[in-house]
Protein backbone atom coordinates (compact mmCIF):
# COMPACT_ATOMS: atom_id res chain seq x y z
CA UNK A 1 0.00 0.00 0.00
CA UNK A 2 1.02 3.56 -0.37
CA UNK A 3 2.14 4.85 2.92
CA UNK A 4 1.36 8.34 1.73
CA UNK A 5 3.43 11.45 1.97
CA UNK A 6 2.42 12.31 5.44
CA UNK A 7 0.20 15.26 4.77
CA UNK A 8 -3.30 13.87 4.50
CA UNK A 9 -5.24 15.32 1.56
CA UNK A 10 -8.92 16.20 1.38
CA UNK A 11 -11.24 13.24 0.98
CA UNK A 12 -9.04 10.55 2.53
CA UNK A 13 -10.81 10.66 5.87
CA UNK A 14 -14.51 11.46 6.03
CA UNK A 15 -16.10 14.73 7.13
CA UNK A 16 -17.25 14.03 10.71
CA UNK A 17 -13.94 12.51 11.76
CA UNK A 18 -12.04 15.37 10.12
CA UNK A 19 -14.21 17.85 11.99
CA UNK A 20 -13.71 16.04 15.29
CA UNK A 21 -9.95 16.07 14.87
CA UNK A 22 -10.04 19.72 13.80
CA UNK A 23 -11.75 20.48 17.12
CA UNK A 24 -9.20 18.35 18.98
CA UNK A 25 -6.30 20.09 17.23
CA UNK A 26 -7.81 23.50 17.96
CA UNK A 27 -8.17 22.64 21.65
CA UNK A 28 -4.60 21.33 21.84
CA UNK A 29 -3.27 24.44 20.10
CA UNK A 30 -5.19 26.69 22.48
CA UNK A 31 -3.39 25.04 25.38
CA UNK A 32 -0.08 25.36 23.53
CA UNK A 33 -0.67 29.05 22.83
CA UNK A 34 -1.49 29.70 26.48
CA UNK A 35 1.55 27.81 27.77
CA UNK A 36 3.89 28.81 24.94
CA UNK A 37 3.31 32.54 25.34
CA UNK A 38 5.18 32.46 28.64
CA UNK A 39 8.11 30.64 27.02
CA UNK A 40 8.42 32.91 24.00
CA UNK A 41 10.98 35.48 25.13
CA UNK A 42 13.55 37.41 23.13
CA UNK A 43 15.73 34.37 22.70
CA UNK A 44 13.03 31.88 21.88
CA UNK A 45 11.10 33.98 19.35
CA UNK A 46 13.79 33.94 16.65
CA UNK A 47 14.74 30.39 17.58
CA UNK A 48 11.16 29.23 17.16
CA UNK A 49 11.04 30.89 13.77
CA UNK A 50 14.26 29.24 12.72
CA UNK A 51 13.18 25.83 14.02
CA UNK A 52 9.98 26.20 12.01
CA UNK A 53 11.95 27.22 8.91
CA UNK A 54 14.30 24.31 9.44
CA UNK A 55 11.40 21.86 9.79
CA UNK A 56 9.82 23.40 6.72
CA UNK A 57 12.99 22.83 4.70
CA UNK A 58 13.53 19.37 6.11
CA UNK A 59 9.96 18.29 5.35
CA UNK A 60 10.74 18.90 1.70
CA UNK A 61 13.16 15.96 1.82
CA UNK A 62 10.99 13.06 0.82
CA UNK A 63 12.39 9.64 1.51
CA UNK A 64 11.60 7.23 -1.24
CA UNK A 65 11.19 4.15 0.92
CA UNK A 66 9.80 1.82 -1.73
CA UNK A 67 8.52 2.61 -5.20
CA UNK A 68 5.40 4.68 -4.65
CA UNK A 69 5.89 4.79 -0.91
CA UNK A 70 7.39 7.96 0.38
CA UNK A 71 7.27 9.87 3.57
CA UNK A 72 9.15 12.79 4.97
CA UNK A 73 10.73 14.06 8.11
CA UNK A 74 8.46 15.56 10.74
CA UNK A 75 10.74 17.54 13.04
CA UNK A 76 8.52 17.34 16.11
CA UNK A 77 11.27 16.00 18.34
CA UNK A 78 13.78 18.55 17.14
CA UNK A 79 11.31 21.31 17.95
CA UNK A 80 10.50 19.82 21.37
CA UNK A 81 14.19 19.60 22.34
CA UNK A 82 15.17 23.04 21.11
CA UNK A 83 12.14 25.18 21.97
CA UNK A 84 10.11 23.01 24.33
CA UNK A 85 6.89 21.07 23.82
CA UNK A 86 4.46 23.99 23.75
CA UNK A 87 6.26 26.29 21.35
CA UNK A 88 7.50 23.19 19.51
CA UNK A 89 3.98 22.01 18.75
CA UNK A 90 3.14 25.54 17.61
CA UNK A 91 6.18 25.55 15.31
CA UNK A 92 5.15 22.32 13.62
CA UNK A 93 1.53 23.51 13.37
CA UNK A 94 2.64 26.77 11.80
CA UNK A 95 4.64 24.83 9.24
CA UNK A 96 1.60 22.71 8.44
CA UNK A 97 -0.76 25.70 8.18
CA UNK A 98 1.58 27.59 5.86
CA UNK A 99 2.29 24.51 3.76
CA UNK A 100 -1.42 23.96 3.41
CA UNK A 101 -2.29 27.57 2.53
CA UNK A 102 0.72 28.59 0.43
CA UNK A 103 1.99 25.32 -1.00
CA UNK A 104 -1.22 23.29 -1.33
CA UNK A 105 0.45 20.48 0.61
CA UNK A 106 -2.16 18.66 2.68
CA UNK A 107 -5.90 19.24 2.52
CA UNK A 108 -7.51 22.22 4.24
CA UNK A 109 -10.16 20.02 5.80
CA UNK A 110 -7.47 17.53 6.81
CA UNK A 111 -5.48 20.21 8.62
CA UNK A 112 -6.87 19.09 11.97
CA UNK A 113 -5.82 15.52 11.26
CA UNK A 114 -2.35 16.57 10.14
CA UNK A 115 -1.85 18.89 13.11
CA UNK A 116 -3.03 16.20 15.51
CA UNK A 117 -0.61 13.62 14.07
CA UNK A 118 2.49 15.60 13.43
CA UNK A 119 2.32 18.61 15.73
CA UNK A 120 0.47 17.31 18.78
CA UNK A 121 1.05 13.54 18.90
CA UNK A 122 4.51 13.64 17.32
CA UNK A 123 5.82 16.43 19.53
CA UNK A 124 4.21 15.08 22.70
CA UNK A 125 5.60 11.58 22.18
CA UNK A 126 9.02 13.00 21.39
CA UNK A 127 9.11 15.32 24.37
CA UNK A 128 7.82 12.78 26.89
CA UNK A 129 10.50 10.35 25.78
CA UNK A 130 13.17 13.07 25.90
CA UNK A 131 12.11 14.01 29.42
CA UNK A 132 12.16 10.38 30.56
CA UNK A 133 15.47 9.48 28.90
CA UNK A 134 17.30 12.57 30.10
CA UNK A 135 16.36 11.67 33.67
CA UNK A 136 17.44 8.04 33.26
CA UNK A 137 20.62 8.37 31.25
CA UNK A 138 23.93 9.44 32.81
CA UNK A 139 24.71 13.12 32.58
CA UNK A 140 27.12 12.83 29.69
CA UNK A 141 27.15 14.58 26.40
CA UNK A 142 26.30 11.47 24.41
CA UNK A 143 23.07 11.09 26.41
CA UNK A 144 21.41 14.03 24.70
CA UNK A 145 22.49 12.81 21.26
CA UNK A 146 21.20 9.31 21.94
CA UNK A 147 17.98 10.70 23.41
CA UNK A 148 17.40 12.87 20.36
CA UNK A 149 17.85 9.89 18.08
CA UNK A 150 15.62 7.46 19.98
CA UNK A 151 12.89 10.02 20.62
CA UNK A 152 12.81 10.95 16.92
CA UNK A 153 12.36 7.37 15.77
CA UNK A 154 9.58 6.70 18.28
CA UNK A 155 7.86 10.01 17.65
CA UNK A 156 7.73 9.47 13.88
CA UNK A 157 6.34 5.96 14.20
CA UNK A 158 3.75 7.06 16.76
CA UNK A 159 2.70 9.96 14.54
CA UNK A 160 2.32 7.61 11.57
CA UNK A 161 0.06 5.38 13.64
CA UNK A 162 -2.04 8.47 14.33
CA UNK A 163 -2.99 8.33 10.66
CA UNK A 164 -3.88 4.66 10.98
CA UNK A 165 -6.14 5.47 13.93
CA UNK A 166 -7.86 8.27 12.01
CA UNK A 167 -8.25 6.04 8.98
CA UNK A 168 -9.78 3.35 11.16
CA UNK A 169 -12.30 5.90 12.51
CA UNK A 170 -13.23 7.53 9.25
CA UNK A 171 -11.45 6.14 6.22
CA UNK A 172 -13.44 6.63 3.04
CA UNK A 173 -12.56 3.21 1.62
CA UNK A 174 -12.31 -0.35 2.80
CA UNK A 175 -8.68 -1.24 3.16
CA UNK A 176 -7.27 -3.84 5.46
CA UNK A 177 -6.26 -1.97 8.59
CA UNK A 178 -3.40 -4.27 9.44
CA UNK A 179 -1.87 -3.72 6.00
CA UNK A 180 -1.94 0.03 6.48
CA UNK A 181 -0.66 -0.15 10.04
CA UNK A 182 2.16 -2.47 9.04
CA UNK A 183 3.30 -0.54 5.99
CA UNK A 184 3.01 2.81 7.78
CA UNK A 185 5.04 1.54 10.72
CA UNK A 186 7.64 -0.14 8.51
CA UNK A 187 8.14 2.87 6.27
CA UNK A 188 8.25 5.27 9.17
CA UNK A 189 10.82 3.30 11.13
CA UNK A 190 13.15 3.95 8.20
CA UNK A 191 12.06 7.59 7.98
CA UNK A 192 12.48 7.81 11.74
CA UNK A 193 16.09 6.64 11.48
CA UNK A 194 16.76 9.36 8.90
CA UNK A 195 15.01 11.91 11.07
CA UNK A 196 16.85 10.65 14.14
CA UNK A 197 20.24 11.15 12.48
CA UNK A 198 19.39 14.70 11.41
CA UNK A 199 17.90 15.57 14.81
CA UNK A 200 20.82 14.04 16.70
CA UNK A 201 23.53 15.82 14.69
CA UNK A 202 21.68 19.13 14.88
CA UNK A 203 21.00 18.90 18.60
CA UNK A 204 24.56 17.71 19.34
CA UNK A 205 26.06 20.65 17.45
CA UNK A 206 23.76 23.19 19.06
CA UNK A 207 24.33 21.71 22.54
CA UNK A 208 28.09 21.85 22.04
CA UNK A 209 28.24 25.45 20.87
CA UNK A 210 25.17 27.15 22.30
CA UNK A 211 23.80 25.00 25.14
CA UNK A 212 21.80 28.02 26.28
CA UNK A 213 19.59 27.50 23.22
CA UNK A 214 18.54 23.95 24.08
CA UNK A 215 15.25 24.04 25.96
CA UNK A 216 15.52 20.42 27.09
CA UNK A 217 18.90 21.11 28.71
CA UNK A 218 17.67 24.27 30.39
CA UNK A 219 14.57 22.62 31.80
CA UNK A 220 15.68 19.08 32.50
CA UNK A 221 19.38 19.38 33.25
CA UNK A 222 19.75 22.80 34.83
CA UNK A 223 19.75 21.75 38.53
CA UNK A 224 22.39 19.13 37.89
CA UNK A 225 24.65 21.59 36.19
CA UNK A 226 24.60 23.99 39.09
CA UNK A 227 25.25 21.11 41.48
CA UNK A 228 28.18 19.88 39.43
CA UNK A 229 29.57 23.37 39.11
CA UNK A 230 29.18 24.12 42.81
CA UNK A 231 30.82 20.90 43.88
CA UNK A 232 33.28 21.08 40.95
CA UNK A 233 33.57 17.37 41.40
CA UNK A 234 34.04 16.41 37.80
CA UNK A 235 35.89 19.07 35.86
CA UNK A 236 36.40 16.64 32.99
CA UNK A 237 32.72 16.20 32.35
CA UNK A 238 31.62 19.68 33.29
CA UNK A 239 29.99 20.90 30.19
CA UNK A 240 31.68 21.91 27.05
CA UNK A 241 35.04 23.57 27.54
CA UNK A 242 34.97 25.19 24.12
CA UNK A 243 31.62 26.87 24.57
CA UNK A 244 31.65 30.25 22.95
CA UNK A 245 31.39 33.55 24.70
CA UNK A 246 27.76 33.61 23.63
CA UNK A 247 26.92 31.01 26.27
CA UNK A 248 27.85 33.43 29.00
CA UNK A 249 24.30 34.79 29.03
CA UNK A 250 22.21 31.98 30.37
CA UNK A 251 24.14 29.45 32.47
CA UNK A 252 26.24 31.83 34.57
CA UNK A 253 23.59 33.39 36.76
CA UNK A 254 22.52 29.95 37.94
CA UNK A 255 26.12 29.06 38.80
CA UNK A 256 26.51 32.27 40.73
CA UNK A 257 23.26 31.67 42.50
CA UNK A 258 24.40 28.24 43.62
CA UNK A 259 27.81 29.42 44.74
CA UNK B 1 18.12 37.36 1.01
CA UNK B 2 17.41 40.16 -1.43
CA UNK B 3 15.14 38.18 -3.69
CA UNK B 4 12.83 36.10 -1.62
CA UNK B 5 9.95 38.27 -0.65
CA UNK B 6 7.39 36.23 -2.51
CA UNK B 7 6.99 32.49 -2.22
CA UNK B 8 7.52 30.26 -5.28
CA UNK B 9 3.82 29.74 -5.98
CA UNK B 10 2.96 33.43 -6.09
CA UNK B 11 2.11 34.86 -9.50
CA UNK B 12 2.85 38.56 -9.53
CA UNK B 13 0.09 40.11 -11.59
CA UNK B 14 -2.98 42.28 -11.20
CA UNK B 15 -6.43 40.77 -11.06
CA UNK B 16 -9.65 40.95 -9.14
CA UNK B 17 -8.65 37.90 -7.11
CA UNK B 18 -5.21 39.38 -6.34
CA UNK B 19 -6.80 42.59 -5.06
CA UNK B 20 -9.23 40.83 -2.74
CA UNK B 21 -8.33 41.15 0.95
CA UNK B 22 -6.37 38.09 2.14
CA UNK B 23 -8.74 37.24 5.00
CA UNK B 24 -11.62 37.05 2.52
CA UNK B 25 -9.67 34.67 0.28
CA UNK B 26 -8.67 32.43 3.18
CA UNK B 27 -12.25 32.12 4.44
CA UNK B 28 -13.57 31.53 0.92
CA UNK B 29 -11.00 28.80 0.25
CA UNK B 30 -11.77 27.04 3.52
CA UNK B 31 -15.54 27.16 2.96
CA UNK B 32 -15.24 25.96 -0.64
CA UNK B 33 -13.05 23.04 0.42
CA UNK B 34 -15.44 22.08 3.21
CA UNK B 35 -18.37 22.02 0.76
CA UNK B 36 -16.37 19.84 -1.63
CA UNK B 37 -15.40 17.38 1.07
CA UNK B 38 -18.89 16.92 2.51
CA UNK B 39 -20.43 16.29 -0.92
CA UNK B 40 -21.39 12.61 -1.33
CA UNK B 41 -18.99 10.89 -3.69
CA UNK B 42 -21.70 9.56 -6.04
CA UNK B 43 -22.76 13.07 -7.12
CA UNK B 44 -20.61 13.36 -10.23
CA UNK B 45 -22.52 16.41 -11.52
CA UNK B 46 -21.68 18.38 -8.38
CA UNK B 47 -17.95 17.76 -8.82
CA UNK B 48 -18.19 18.93 -12.43
CA UNK B 49 -19.83 22.10 -11.13
CA UNK B 50 -17.05 22.65 -8.58
CA UNK B 51 -14.44 22.15 -11.28
CA UNK B 52 -16.20 24.78 -13.39
CA UNK B 53 -16.12 27.18 -10.41
CA UNK B 54 -12.38 26.60 -9.94
CA UNK B 55 -11.83 27.18 -13.65
CA UNK B 56 -13.83 30.42 -13.50
CA UNK B 57 -11.81 31.72 -10.54
CA UNK B 58 -8.60 30.74 -12.32
CA UNK B 59 -9.72 32.68 -15.37
CA UNK B 60 -10.55 35.77 -13.28
CA UNK B 61 -7.21 35.48 -11.47
CA UNK B 62 -5.50 35.08 -14.87
CA UNK B 63 -3.79 31.85 -13.83
CA UNK B 64 -3.01 29.63 -16.80
CA UNK B 65 -4.46 26.09 -16.69
CA UNK B 66 -1.09 24.51 -17.46
CA UNK B 67 0.52 26.34 -14.52
CA UNK B 68 -2.19 24.98 -12.22
CA UNK B 69 -1.95 21.41 -13.49
CA UNK B 70 1.82 21.35 -13.21
CA UNK B 71 1.69 22.46 -9.55
CA UNK B 72 -1.17 20.08 -8.80
CA UNK B 73 1.22 17.14 -9.19
CA UNK B 74 1.97 17.61 -5.49
CA UNK B 75 -0.93 15.29 -4.77
CA UNK B 76 0.50 12.47 -6.89
CA UNK B 77 1.21 10.19 -3.91
CA UNK B 78 -2.49 10.26 -3.10
CA UNK B 79 -3.45 9.59 -6.68
CA UNK B 80 -1.21 6.53 -6.56
CA UNK B 81 -3.13 5.40 -3.50
CA UNK B 82 -6.31 5.94 -5.48
CA UNK B 83 -5.01 3.79 -8.35
CA UNK B 84 -4.35 0.91 -5.98
CA UNK B 85 -7.80 1.02 -4.38
CA UNK B 86 -9.91 -0.56 -7.14
CA UNK B 87 -7.64 -3.61 -7.07
CA UNK B 88 -7.33 -3.90 -3.30
CA UNK B 89 -10.89 -3.01 -2.25
CA UNK B 90 -13.48 -5.46 -1.01
CA UNK B 91 -17.09 -6.15 -1.85
CA UNK B 92 -18.90 -6.24 -5.16
CA UNK B 93 -16.64 -6.38 -8.21
CA UNK B 94 -16.99 -5.44 -11.85
CA UNK B 95 -14.94 -6.61 -14.80
CA UNK B 96 -13.43 -3.95 -17.04
CA UNK B 97 -10.91 -4.67 -19.79
CA UNK B 98 -10.36 -8.08 -18.29
CA UNK B 99 -9.49 -6.68 -14.85
CA UNK B 100 -11.61 -7.45 -11.83
CA UNK B 101 -12.17 -4.18 -10.02
CA UNK B 102 -13.89 -3.51 -6.71
CA UNK B 103 -16.88 -1.16 -7.01
CA UNK B 104 -16.24 0.29 -3.57
CA UNK B 105 -12.58 0.70 -4.46
CA UNK B 106 -13.50 2.56 -7.67
CA UNK B 107 -15.76 4.93 -5.77
CA UNK B 108 -13.04 5.36 -3.14
CA UNK B 109 -10.48 6.14 -5.82
CA UNK B 110 -12.81 8.66 -7.43
CA UNK B 111 -13.53 10.20 -4.03
CA UNK B 112 -9.86 10.73 -3.22
CA UNK B 113 -9.02 11.91 -6.71
CA UNK B 114 -11.90 14.39 -7.08
CA UNK B 115 -11.84 15.89 -3.59
CA UNK B 116 -8.06 15.91 -3.39
CA UNK B 117 -7.65 17.60 -6.76
CA UNK B 118 -10.31 20.24 -6.13
CA UNK B 119 -8.79 21.03 -2.73
CA UNK B 120 -5.29 21.33 -4.17
CA UNK B 121 -6.53 23.56 -7.00
CA UNK B 122 -8.35 25.84 -4.55
CA UNK B 123 -5.24 26.13 -2.34
CA UNK B 124 -3.07 26.77 -5.39
CA UNK B 125 -5.33 29.63 -6.47
CA UNK B 126 -5.08 31.13 -2.98
CA UNK B 127 -1.29 30.77 -3.05
CA UNK B 128 -0.98 32.16 -6.58
CA UNK B 129 -2.89 35.31 -5.68
CA UNK B 130 -1.64 36.04 -2.15
CA UNK B 131 1.82 37.11 -1.05
CA UNK B 132 3.38 35.74 2.11
CA UNK B 133 2.99 39.04 3.91
CA UNK B 134 -0.66 39.33 2.91
CA UNK B 135 -1.38 35.79 4.04
CA UNK B 136 0.05 36.43 7.50
CA UNK B 137 -1.84 39.72 7.70
CA UNK B 138 -5.00 37.85 6.73
CA UNK B 139 -4.44 35.25 9.42
CA UNK B 140 -3.79 38.05 11.91
CA UNK B 141 -7.07 39.76 11.03
CA UNK B 142 -8.89 36.45 11.40
CA UNK B 143 -7.77 36.53 15.07
CA UNK B 144 -5.16 33.82 14.63
CA UNK B 145 -3.12 33.82 17.89
CA UNK B 146 -0.19 36.19 17.72
CA UNK B 147 2.25 33.46 18.74
CA UNK B 148 1.44 31.58 15.56
CA UNK B 149 1.59 34.58 13.23
CA UNK B 150 4.86 35.59 14.86
CA UNK B 151 6.38 32.13 14.33
CA UNK B 152 5.04 32.13 10.76
CA UNK B 153 6.55 35.56 10.05
CA UNK B 154 9.96 34.47 11.24
CA UNK B 155 9.70 31.10 9.58
CA UNK B 156 9.05 32.58 6.15
CA UNK B 157 11.83 35.15 6.64
CA UNK B 158 14.33 32.60 7.92
CA UNK B 159 13.66 30.19 5.08
CA UNK B 160 15.59 32.61 2.90
CA UNK B 161 18.31 32.95 5.55
CA UNK B 162 18.58 29.18 5.69
CA UNK B 163 18.72 28.73 1.92
CA UNK B 164 21.32 31.44 1.53
CA UNK B 165 23.42 29.98 4.34
CA UNK B 166 23.23 26.52 2.77
CA UNK B 167 24.37 28.00 -0.53
CA UNK B 168 27.31 29.74 1.13
CA UNK B 169 28.36 26.52 2.82
CA UNK B 170 28.09 24.61 -0.44
CA UNK B 171 30.23 27.16 -2.25
CA UNK B 172 32.75 26.98 0.60
CA UNK B 173 32.89 23.20 0.22
CA UNK B 174 33.24 23.42 -3.57
CA UNK B 175 36.04 25.94 -3.33
CA UNK B 176 37.90 23.53 -1.05
CA UNK B 177 37.90 20.79 -3.64
CA UNK B 178 34.64 19.07 -2.70
CA UNK B 179 33.22 16.87 -5.45
CA UNK B 180 29.45 17.22 -5.38
CA UNK B 181 28.19 14.05 -6.91
CA UNK B 182 24.86 13.01 -5.51
CA UNK B 183 25.69 10.65 -2.66
CA UNK B 184 28.80 12.54 -1.57
CA UNK B 185 26.78 15.70 -1.44
CA UNK B 186 24.25 14.05 0.82
CA UNK B 187 26.99 12.99 3.21
CA UNK B 188 28.53 16.44 3.36
CA UNK B 189 25.10 17.94 3.88
CA UNK B 190 24.27 15.52 6.68
CA UNK B 191 27.55 16.25 8.45
CA UNK B 192 27.05 19.97 8.03
CA UNK B 193 23.40 20.17 8.98
CA UNK B 194 24.10 21.11 12.59
CA UNK B 195 26.54 23.80 11.53
CA UNK B 196 23.99 25.08 9.04
CA UNK B 197 21.40 25.37 11.79
CA UNK B 198 23.73 27.29 14.08
CA UNK B 199 25.00 29.64 11.40
CA UNK B 200 21.46 30.36 10.28
CA UNK B 201 20.37 30.92 13.86
CA UNK B 202 23.15 33.37 14.64
CA UNK B 203 22.37 35.32 11.49
CA UNK B 204 18.65 35.15 12.29
CA UNK B 205 19.28 36.32 15.85
CA UNK B 206 21.08 39.39 14.54
CA UNK B 207 18.15 40.08 12.21
CA UNK B 208 15.76 39.73 15.14
CA UNK B 209 17.77 42.02 17.42
CA UNK B 210 17.95 44.58 14.62
CA UNK B 211 14.16 44.38 14.30
CA UNK B 212 13.67 44.74 18.07
CA UNK B 213 15.98 47.73 18.22
CA UNK B 214 13.87 49.36 15.51
CA UNK B 215 10.68 48.99 17.49
CA UNK B 216 9.39 45.52 16.59
CA UNK B 217 6.90 44.37 19.22
CA UNK B 218 5.70 41.07 17.79
CA UNK B 219 3.48 42.35 15.02
CA UNK B 220 4.54 43.80 11.70
CA UNK B 221 3.04 47.21 10.93
CA UNK B 222 0.36 47.13 8.24
CA UNK B 223 1.27 49.94 5.85
CA UNK B 224 -2.14 50.61 4.36
CA UNK B 225 -4.21 49.26 7.23
CA UNK B 226 -7.18 48.59 4.96
CA UNK B 227 -9.35 45.78 6.22
CA UNK B 228 -11.81 44.00 3.99
CA UNK B 229 -14.87 46.03 3.02
CA UNK B 230 -18.36 44.60 2.94
CA UNK B 231 -18.12 44.58 -0.84
CA UNK B 232 -15.00 42.44 -0.72
CA UNK B 233 -16.63 39.99 1.66
CA UNK B 234 -19.61 39.81 -0.72
CA UNK B 235 -17.31 39.18 -3.70
CA UNK B 236 -15.44 36.52 -1.78
CA UNK B 237 -18.69 34.85 -0.75
CA UNK B 238 -19.74 34.24 -4.34
CA UNK B 239 -17.70 31.09 -4.91
CA UNK B 240 -18.53 29.29 -1.63
CA UNK B 241 -22.21 30.22 -2.01
CA UNK B 242 -22.34 28.87 -5.56
CA UNK B 243 -20.60 25.70 -4.41
CA UNK B 244 -23.08 25.38 -1.56
CA UNK B 245 -25.96 25.90 -3.98
CA UNK B 246 -24.62 23.14 -6.24
CA UNK B 247 -24.29 20.81 -3.27
CA UNK B 248 -27.84 21.56 -2.08
CA UNK B 249 -29.20 21.12 -5.59
CA UNK B 250 -27.75 17.66 -6.11
CA UNK B 251 -28.48 16.42 -2.60
CA UNK B 252 -32.12 17.56 -2.63
CA UNK B 253 -32.75 16.39 -6.17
Amino acid sequence: MDAVAMHIANGIVNGPVSAAFAALAAAALTVCVARGRADLDDRLAPLAGLVAAFIFAVQMLNFQVLPGVSGHLLGGTLAAILVGPWVGALCVSTVLIIQCLLFADGGLTALGLNITNMAVVGTAAGYLLVAALLRLLPRKRYALTLTAFVASVVSVVVASQGFVFEYWLGGTTELSLSTIAGSMAGAHVLIGVGEGLITATTVATVAAVRPDLVYALRRLRAPARTAAAAASAQPATSELPAATSATAGAPEPTVDGAA
Amino acid sequence: MGAGHAHPLYLDQASLVHRLAPEVKIVATVLFTVVVVVTPREEFAAFAGYAALVAAVAAVARVRPLWLLKRATIELPFVLLAVVLPFAGHGERVTWLGMSLSVDGLYGAWNIFAKGTLGVLASLLLAASTTTRDLIRGLDRLRCPQVITQIATFMLRYLDVLTAEARRMRIARLSRGHDPRFLWQVKAFAVGVGALFLRAFERGERVYLAMVSRGYTGRLPAPDGSTATAGQWAAGAVVPLLAGAIAMAVVLR
